[in-house]
Formats: structure tokens, sequence, C-alpha cells
């Protein structure tokens, strides 16, 4: 499991619900304990340079496991397409990480598709909306995944947002660099979230959950963000 | 060329996302053009769409690839047919190239259809100096002359325009009443028009294809503006970016699918105009003079780089502006030339000024939404995150990211390269967090680069125990067992 620096640091709970759903699903799960960052953020400001050095690293601590299974549909594009982009001069490293991108998962796609899970034995009572993460919908094409997942929840009322493929304004450096444009988008999407009347919002990306929910808080908006793994804990639901 | 203000992204953009007025617009319009698209290319089916949209992105690219020998094979078919070909290096020399044309057949008057290389040229104020009245004969064009300003977007130029904004231009200009009915706002403007087309000396329109095979330039209109500029006034000006070559006449049947509904959501507009050279002997009317001018500025900078190459296969349909959550909050004029949007962010930075228009390309969350509704698949996010890499690691004349983000990144990197270096880390902002966190968030982070963020969102404080260390406590034991 690479479990993303930001659950790593920010939302350690996402990454002990994303250990028990793929326990759950029969998947036996190890933590490389040397692993960081995939290099993203430096990838994303055209720091290639410094993106390529901890590729490099990330690729070293991964390739020996069976599979890379990673809860944000972000850093899984990063590792699984533009990984390939990153050392397309180089055919040594293009080739490790060719094999790595065929092993690397997203969380939902690899407990639907891989571990064959999609009637999950998991209750969770609320109305949920769910969020297609950017890099999770178009880079990887994932959509279907998390939805199937959502459903087989019981007690789980799935809400469908308007515009729910629409981006919440993050993208990274982008809400740091331009924070006005990136809120003004954002509203669109609390907006959204708010008429369709559920009670949590549900996404597959901290990066998105964490813009997201921090608007939540900031304007005292009653509703939830979660990551999808958290619903799908045997100890998941509270109610 | 137009004067470009690329290097006030930021500022103008803020100035738009706080204007409610322009909020307001930009969500109806945008809205209505993705409803229309969506209606128009249901029909087809993803998987029909998708074909033809490679079909058409195939099309574009082997006619790239083989610019020169198409641009040749247009000079010798405009020729045959009667009509002149002028290469521009720069819009320097197309614009004289027209002035040439006008001073030599005494022109006063110039009629113009849409055209945006029209545009990236300053033609209407090149005219203008030389003491020739150019009008423009599209509606939006006709509005944003009338208001002195640039194109908004690529199709819908005049769309922040409200109904009284129009009215009150037509008050100024036209001495008109005051009305708020959209169809007597046309009627006037129809008027006003009328009376241009038929003293006009000179007729200028854009290109949105050149078929090469045949000499061919095709114009996609829905106004009726187009057919009459290039047919009414003796002489007919068409100018076109170099990159709008189509080989052969049975490609034009598939962008004539593909470029209304990727723009308006039509199945087809209007009027779709064929303008081969001038007119007949035989015919009876028709202008007698034809020139096509193909203009560069700065497209062979696009070509010579095959991933930039990319960029000059795009059709000026508008869609990725419609789609992009970024152009949706900012508007065109935010962006500083004559080409906004996503598309914008790519070519506007090539074709004018790299450093200049540094802001651009990162003015996206690379969310992907343009890429998956081109026509002809250019991949946008691509192209952006190349203009950043060339920001940060290009040449001399690329290079405008600032020593505190390098420094920054630097330090992330030192920081992730080893896990007790981010433990050091992360341990040490957890002990500082405390004097800015209160329930397990930050409502103001007074750091440089990031205080704008906690402005209006909260930032999470790291948690207590990283999932590192949870591992180690929880789960790594029952692994090891």
């Amino acid at each position: 499991m690479c479990v993303t620096c930001l659950v790593d640091q920010f939302f350690p709970e996402v990454g002990i619900a994303t250990v028990n759903s793929l326990r759950k699903a029969g998947v036996d799960v190890d933590f490389p304990s040397d692993q960081t960052c995939c290099g993203q953020i430096a990838f994303n400001g055209g720091f290639q340079s410094e993106a390529k050095k901890i590729a490099e690293r990330f690729l070293d601590i991964f390739e020996g496991e069976s599979y890379v299974v990673v809860p944000s549909g972000s850093c899984a594009s990063m590792i699984k397409v533009y990984y390939l982009e990153l050392f397309q001069d180089d055919p040594v490293l293009l080739e490790r990480a060719q094999k790595l991108s065929e092993r690397t998962h997203e969380l939902s796609e690899f407990l639907v598709n891989v571990a064959g899970h999609q009637n999950i034995d998991a209750s969770y009572h609320a109305k949920v909306t769910y969020h297609d993460a950017c890099h999770l919908l178009r880079e990887l094409g994932i959509s279907d995944e998390p939805r199937e997942l959502m459903k087989s929840v019981e007690g789980l009322e799935l809400s469908e947002m308007q515009d729910s493929d629409r981006c919440c304004g993050f993208g990274g450096l982008f809400s740091v660099k331009y924070p006005e444009i990136s809120k003004a988008i954002l509203e669109e999407k609390l907006r959204n979230i708010e008429s369709s009347g559920a009670d949590i919002l549900v996404a597959n990306d901290c990066g998105c959950l964490m813009h997201i929910r921090g608007a939540m808080s900031r304007q005292g908006m009653k509703q939830e963000a979660m990551h999808i793994a958290q619903l799908l804990s045997p100890d998941a639901d509270r109610s | 060329m137009a004067e470009v203000k690329t290097a006030k992204f930021k500022k103008a953009s803020s100035q738009a996302v706080s204007d409610p007025k322009l909020q307001n617009t930009l969500e109806h319009v945008m809205g209505h053009f993705i409803e229309a698209r969506a209606g128009a290319i249901e029909e087809f089916g993803d998987e029909s769409w998708d074909q033809m949209r490679e079909r058409a992105s195939s099309i574009k690219k082997h006619a790239l690839e083989n610019l020169d020998y198409y641009l040749d094979l247009i000079d010798r078919t405009i020729q045959k047919n009667g009509g002149h070909v002028h290469f521009a290096k720069d819009t320097q020399e197309a614009n004289r190239i027209v002035l040439d044309i006008a001073k030599k057949a005494e022109a006063k008057r110039v009629i113009k259809s849409k055209s945006m290389v029209s545009e990236e040229m300053g033609l209407n104020k090149a005219l203008e100096k030389a003491g020739i009245e150019p009008v423009e004969t599209d509606l939006g064009e006709y509005i944003i002359q009338l208001a002195d300003e640039p194109p908004f977007h690529i199709i819908a130029p005049a769309m922040h325009k409200t109904k009284q904004e129009v009215s009150e231009l037509f008050q100024d200009w036209l001495r008109t009443a005051p009305t708020q009915d959209i169809k007597q706002l046309c009627i006037i403007a129809r008027d006003a028009l009328r009376e241009k087309f038929s003293t006009a000396d000179i007729g200028v329109s854009g290109a949105n294809f050149v078929v090469a095979e045949t000499g061919t330039v095709v114009l996609v209109t829905n106004e009726g503006n187009g057919r009459m500029t290039t047919s009414t006034p003796k002489i007919h000006i068409a100018v076109s970016g170099i990159e709008k070559v189509l080989p052969a006449i049975e490609d034009v049947g598939l962008f004539l699918r593909l470029l209304p509904r990727s723009a308006t959501g039509q199945r087809i507009t209007s009027y779709n105009t064929f303008v081969s050279g001038p007119k007949f002997s035989t015919d009876e009317d028709g202008p007698e003079e034809f020139h096509l001018i193909m203009v560069d500025n700065g497209r062979l900078n696009l070509m010579r780089d095959p991933e930039f190459r990319e960029a000059l296969k795009c059709i000026r349909c508008g869609a990725c502006l419609n789609t992009c959550p970024i152009y949706r909050k900012v508007g065109g004029h935010s962006y500083g030339w004559v080409y906004p949007g996503p598309i914008g962010a790519v070519i506007t930075p090539v074709l004018t000024n790299i450093k200049q228009s540094k802001d651009l390309p990162y003015a996206s969350t690379l969310c992907g939404a343009c890429r998956d509704v081109c026509p002809v698949k250019i991949d946008i996010p691509k192209l952006l995150l190349k203009l950043r890499h060339m920001a940060v690691e290009g040449d001399s004349s690329q290079r405008s990211v600032s020593w505190i983000e390098r420094l920054m990144i630097g330090q992330w990197r030192k920081t992730v390269s080893t896990r007790s270096s981010i433990e050091r880390a992360t341990n040490l902002a957890r002990f500082l967090q405390v004097v800015v966190t209160k329930k397990g968030i930050i409502r103001n982070l007074p750091l440089p680069l990031i205080s704008g963020w906690t402005k209006s969102r909260d930032f999470p404080a790291l948690a207590p125990k990283s999932f590192a260390q949870l591992w180690q406590e929880k789960f790594s034991e029952e692994t090891d067992g």
C-alpha cells in the first residue's frame, strides 16, 4: 500500500480505513515503511528534475510488491501515467516505471476489479453524494467502481449531485497560487453538494477532500467530507 | 499585433471573480453551451464521436506534418483559380499586405466577417490608422468593435455584454432609441450594417479551413454576414493562420460535423461558405479580386516542437473554454490577448512572449476536462505541464519561476528523500502548529505563498501521529506474525 503523503501526515484515519477495507477483501497488506511522497507536487509545478529523483526513489521502494494500491486518484495517476512521461527519455527507468504502472491501482478500482469485491460486507446508514476527483475520472477513467462499492454498502443512499465530474478547484499548487479563483470554483461544488441533500460528501482523493472540507468547516456547513475507504471499513458505521 | 496584456492575468482574474454580474453571465452562457454540445453529440454515441475526433485529429496531424507541401499546393491551386496567395511572417507583414491591396484599390471602407487572426493582427487599428474605415459585421464582433474591446470568447465575442449594455452602445454610436428587445437590437444592427455592406470596397474574412487540393476557403457562420462579406465587395481578402490547412475537399465534411457541435451545439451552422477564388468571367457578380493571406506569427515556433505542434490542430471551437473551471470564473479578458481559456494558455505564451505570459500555464487545475471535449484531441494539460517545465528548467528566455519557489521545492525534495527527514520536519511542524491550531484546524496559516488559502478555507492540522507511526503500533506486528 502507498498511503500518500496527505494521508500519512494529515488523514491517517483514511490509511487505517484503507488497510481495513483491503483486509476485509482478503488482501494481505504491506506498508513499505520508507515511503514518503510520489512527487506529484513537483511534477505539476514543472520541477521535473526534482520529481524524477523522488519518482526513482518510489520505484526502488515499491518495485518488489505484487500490487501497489493507492487511496488517491491523483497519486495513482502520477504513478501510472505521469511516471511514464517523466522517464520517457530513459529506457531503463521507463521499463521499470511501465512495470510498476501496470501493477498500480487506485483503491476502489482494485477492490472491484482485482480483488473482485463488488459486494462488500459493510453497512453505513447515511445519505451520501459522490465527487468524481478529476485525475481519477479523466486520467484513469474510474467512475463506476466507487459507485458500485457504495451501492453495496448496506444502509447507504447515494444521491448524485449535479456536475459531480466538475473540478472542485483544488489542483494542488493551483489553490495556493490562485486562492480566489480556486475558491470561486469550490463555491459551485459546495452549492451542488448542498442541493444533493446528502449528509456526507464522498471522494477518493484526500486533496479534494482537504479542499472541500476546509471550506465546509469555515462556512459552518453541517455536511461532512469523507474518503470512500471510511465507508467500507468494518467498524465504519457509527449510526 | 494586438496588445499583449498577459502579465496582468493575476489582477484581471481576481477582478473578474469578484464581479457578480460577470459571474452570473458566465454561468448562464457556459451552462447553455455545455448543454447544447451534449445534446448535439448524443445522436452519435460516445464511441462514434470518439472515432470522429480520432479521425479529425489524424487528418490535422497529417496536414501539419506535411505543411510545406500543402502550403505550396494552396499557392498553386488558388493561383490556378485566379486568386493570389500571400505569406506573412508576422502580423505587421500581414497588415501591410492588406493595406497595400487597399491602397491600390483606393479603398475607403472595409467590411469584415469574424476572424481571430485579424484580431491577432490588430487589423482594425491598422486600417483606421491608414484612414480606412473597418466595420465588423458579425453581430458580436460589431458590438465589441463599438465598445473597443477584444473578444471575450472565441465564438461568442460579446457574450459578456448584457442587452442593456448593447442598447447603450447603439444609442451612443447609432443614435437609436433605448430598447432591451433582442429582436429589435438585431434589427438596428442589421439596418446599420446593410448600408456598410453595399458601400464597402473590400471584404475581409477569416478562414475556418483552407482546402489545399481545390484552393478553397471554407467559412462556417450563422448570420449570413460571412457570405455578404465574401460576395458583395469587389475585393475579397481572406486571412488565415498557416495551420488551417485541410488536404482534400472530402475532409471538410467531418470537420463540418465536429465544429458546430463542439462550438454552439448546432448540428450544422446556418451558412457554410466555400470560396475558391474570384468570380468567373461568366458570373454576373462576385468579387473581381481574391487574396488569401497565410499568417505565421509564431506558429512555426509551435510547429518546430512535435509536442506543441499538437496545439496547431485547434479548430477554434471554444469547447475547452466552455468546460474549463478556470475560464468559467475568470472569463476571456483576463487572459490578456486574443485566445483565452485552456488553448489560449497554451498558444498565447508561445505566440507572444513566454516569460510575460508565465501565469497562464499555471492557471489550471489540470482537471483534463478540456482534453475530453476537444474535437481534435489536443492533450492540453500535457502542454500546460510542458510550459511549466520550461518555466522551471528551460533556457533563460523561458525561465520565470521565482527563487523562493525553487527554494521551497528544493527543500521539499530534501525532506521527502528519506523517511527520517520527513519525520523530523513534520514533528517540528506538529510542535509549532499548536500556536495556530484550534480543534484540529488552522484558520489562518501565516506562511508566505500559502496564506491566501486560509482566507476562505480551513487548513487541516497535522495529525497527532502519522500513519507510519500508527502502522508501526497497530498493524506491523500482525503482519510480521
